[in-house]
C-alpha cells in the first residue's frame, strides 16, 4: 500500500512529534484526560491542557493529579463510568502505574495511553530506549510501537478503536520512541476530525457505572471464577489480533495511510537477513537496508507493531523463508541477558516446522544514538550466522570496554 | 539528502534554528527533518541540534556525523567542541565571528565561511540572539533554501515586531554573503 507523499505534501505541516500526537488525542474526542508530567512526555500534556482551556477540546475534563498513580487510578472511574478515557506518561511514571494497569486491564477498560519510551532509572536517565513499556507486558495492556510521527498520530485513533472494540475492550498502551519521535519536528497530516469521527464512533460500553442501574467493576473473584476472568482476558486478546488488523484496513480506507497491522515487511520476500524491531529504529534500518541491498546483500526488516499480542503466527510467515533472524531490542530481561523481541520470537518458533537461526542485540539503551554503521556491523554478524552457525546469541551493543 | 548540525549554547536557540529550518525547507517543496542531540537542557552547555533536508521523506533516525554544513553561534565553542567533526569535504562550517575565515585552523577540507551575526542582531533586533541571522547567512551561503521561506517560518513563530526584525536581519545576513 504505497503512498502517493507527492499529493500528501499538500496536507502536511511540519510540527514536532509531541503536538501531532496531542492534536490526534483531540481528534479522538476524549472526555476525560487525566496525566502528570514528565520528561519526555511533558509537551503532550501540555499541548492538550491548551486545547482544553481553549476550549477546543468539547465534553472533556482534563485531571491535574498528584501522581501517575492518581493519573491512571482516576480513568479507572472516568472509563467505568463510560468516559473516553486518555492518558500519557513514561518511565518512571509508567512503573508507578504498575499496580493499577493491571487493573484497568482486568475491569476490561479501554483506556488508551501514549508511553513516550524512556529508560528507567537507576541510573537516571532520561533519554529512549523501551525498557518501561516492555516491563508492563504481562498487565494486559495491549501495546503498539510507532516508527514514526505520523504513525504514532494516526495510531492514536487506531487505539481507541481496537480498545473500544465490544470483542476485545482492553486498554492500550501506544508508544512512540522519546526524544526521537516526541521531540522531532517533520511533515505530517494532522487528522481531520470528520474523519476521526467516522472513524471512531461513539463510546458506548455494554457496561457502565450509572446509580439508576448499579453495578459492581472489579470487586471479587474467588477461586471458583478468577481463572474464567484471565481466561476471557487471554481471549479477549486473541481477539484483538483480528481487530488490530482490521483497524489498520479500516484507516487506510478512510485516510490513504497503512503501517502495517500487526506487523509490517519491507524487502523481506527474497532476504536471507531479516532484522526484527520495534519503534523508530526500523526508520534507520530501512535505509540500511536499501544501502545495502544496492551492494547485493539480501537483507530485509520486520517491523513489530504489536508486542501485546504477540502475532507469533504473522510473524512465522514473514520470516520462514529467511536463512537467518536477528531481533534487535532496546529493553533487556535482566538474568536472561536477552531482548523480549528476541525471547518471545525464539519461544512461538519452537514447536513450529520453522527451523531458523534467531540472534539477538540489545541496542540503543538509555538513548545511545543508533548510527547506521551499528546497522551494518550487525548485519555482518548475521552473515557470519550463515556461513558457520551461531556462535553468540544474545549480546550487546557498540559496549564500551573502557568504561566497564 | 543535505545534513545540517547546529553547535550553540543552551539558551541560544539552535533547537529553535534547526526546527526553523526544517519548517522553511518544507515551505520550498522539501522534506525535511529537525531534532536536538538531546540533552538535559543547562543555558550555556554545548548543544546540538540537526536538521536533515531531501526531496524524498525520512526515515533516518540517527544523528548527524557526516554534515554537509556545520553552523556555529558561538565561536567560544571552537575551544571545547570539535565542530569540524565529520564534515564533508565539500561541506562548508558557517561560523559567528568578526574575524575573516583564515583566523580558524580547524581540521578539515571544509570550507569556512564566517558571518558577524552578533552585530548584525545587535544593529537589527537590538539583542545578541543570533540563530535567525545565521539561517539567512545560511541559506546566503548555501543556496538550499529560500530566504523568503526562512522569513516566514520565523514570522510565523514570532508574531508582530519580533518577527519583523528578525526577517529583516535574515536578510541582512543573506544580502551579506551573497555579496560577499
Amino acid at each position: 500500500m504505497k503512498r502517493n507523499f507527492e499529493d500528501d505534501k499538500k496536507n502536511m505541516v511540519v510540527v514536532e512529534g509531541s503536538y501531532a500526537v496531542a492534536d490526534a488525542v483531540k481528534a479522538c474526542r476524549p472526555n476525560v484526560i487525566s496525566a502528570y508530567p514528565i520528561t519526555p512526555q511533558t509537551h503532550i500534556v501540555e499541548d492538550l491542557s491548551q486545547f482544553i482551556a481553549d476550549g477546543e477540546i468539547p465534553n472533556c475534563e482534563y485531571l491535574n493529579v498528584e501522581s501517575e498513580f492518581s493519573a491512571i487510578s482516576a480513568l479507572v472511574g472516568s472509563s467505568a463510568a463510560g468516559a473516553r478515557s486518555y492518558s500519557a506518561t513514561t518511565s518512571q511514571g509508567l512503573e508507578l502505574m504498575h499496580e493499577v494497569l493491571f487493573n484497568v486491564a482486568g475491569m476490561r477498560l479501554p483506556v488508551v495511553m501514549t508511553v513516550v519510551n524512556r529508560a528507567v532509572s537507576a541510573p537516571i536517565n532520561i533519554w529512549n530506549d523501551q525498557q518501561d513499556s516492555i516491563s508492563q507486558r504481562d498487565t494486559g495492556w495491549i501495546q503498539l510501537h510507532a516508527e514514526d510521527t505520523q504513525e504514532a498520530a494516526d495510531m492514536t485513533a487506531q487505539a481507541f478503536k481496537i480498545a473500544e472494540d465490544p470483542d476485545v475492550m482492553l486498554p492500550v498502551l501506544a508508544c512512540m520512541d522519546g526524544f526521537i519521535l516526541s521531540h522531532v519536528y517533520e511533515p505530517v497530516i494532522l487528522l481531520d476530525e470528520d474523519l476521526v469521527a467516522e472513524y471512531l464512533p461513539a463510546f458506548e460500553p455494554e457496561f457502565k457505572l450509572d446509580p439508576k442501574n448499579p453495578k459492581t467493576f472489579g470487586a471479587f473473584a474467588d477461586p471458583h471464577s478468577y481463572t474464567e476472568f484471565r481466561y476471557l482476558q487471554q481471549q479477549a486478546m486473541n481477539k484483538a489480533l483480528k481487530t488490530i488488523e482490521d483497524a489498520a484496513d479500516e484507516f487506510y480506507d478512510l485516510f490513504g495511510r497503512h503501517y502495517g497491522g500487526l506487523i509490517d515487511t519491507y524487502e523481506t520476500e527474497d532476504a536471507d537477513i531479516i532484522l526484527m524491531a520495534m519503534g523508530s529504529i526500523v526508520g534507520t534500518i530501512k535505509d540500511v537496508v536499501d544501502k545495502l541491498r544496492a551492494q547485493g546483500v539480501k537483507v530485509g526488516v520486520l517491523k513489530v507493531r504489536s508486542f501485546r499480542p504477540f502475532p507469533a503466527e504473522a510473524i512465522k510467515n514473514a520470516i520462514k523463508g529467511a536463512k537467518v533472524i536477528v531481533a534487535l531490542d532496546k529493553n533487556i530481561s535482566l538474568g536472561l541477558n536477552e531482548g523480549a523481541l528476541f525471547t518471545e520470537t525464539k519461544g512461538s518458533l519452537y514447536n513450529t516446522n520453522v527451523n531458523i537461526p534467531i540472534i539477538g542485540f540489545m541496542i540503543g539503551h538509555g538513548g545511545r544514538d543508533i548510527p547506521m554503521s551499528t546497522m551494518e556491523a550487525i548485519v555482518d554478524e548475521a552473515k557470519k550466522v550463515i556461513d558457520s552457525g551461531i556462535t553468540v546469541e544474545s549480546q550487546f551493543t557498540d559496549l564500551k570496554e573502557e568504561l566497564l | 539528502m543535505k545534513e545540517i548540525r547546529i553547535h550553540g549554547r543552551g539558551g541560544q536557540g539552535s533547537v529553535t534554528a534547526a526546527e526553523l529550518l526544517a519548517v522553511a525547507a518544507f515551505a520550498d517543496g522539501k522534506f525535511s527533518q529537525a531534532f536536538p542531540a538531546f540533552g538535559v537542557e543547562r543555558r550555556g552547555a554545548p548543544v546540538q541540534a540537526f536538521t536533515r533536508i531531501n526531496d524524498d521523506p525520512i526515515r533516518l533516525r540517527a544523528q548527524v556525523y557526516e554534515p554537509d554544513y556545520v553552523i556555529v553561534q558561538d565561536p567560544t565553542l571552537l575551544e571545547v567542541v570539535s565542530v569540524e567533526s565529520g564534515a564533508k569535504d565539500d561541506g562548508v562550517i558557517l561560523i559567528n565571528s568578526d574575524f575573516e575565515p583564515e583566523h580558524f585552523d580547524l581540521n578539515t577540507n571544509a570550507k569556512i565561511m564566517t558571518v558577524n551575526a552578533t552585530k548584525i542582531a545587535l544593529d537589527i533586533i537590538g539583542r545578541p540572539i543570533v540563530n535567525t541571522v545565521l539561517l539567512g547567512a545560511f541559506a546566503g551561503a548555501s543556496g538550499l533554501i529560500d530566504p523568503e521561506s526562512i522569513k516566514d517560518a520565523v514570522k510565523e513563530r514570532f508574531p508582530g515586531k519580533v518577527g519583523e526584525k528578525n526577517a529583516e536581519a535574515i536578510q541582512k545576513a543573506y544580502d551579506m554573503m551573497t555579496e560577499a
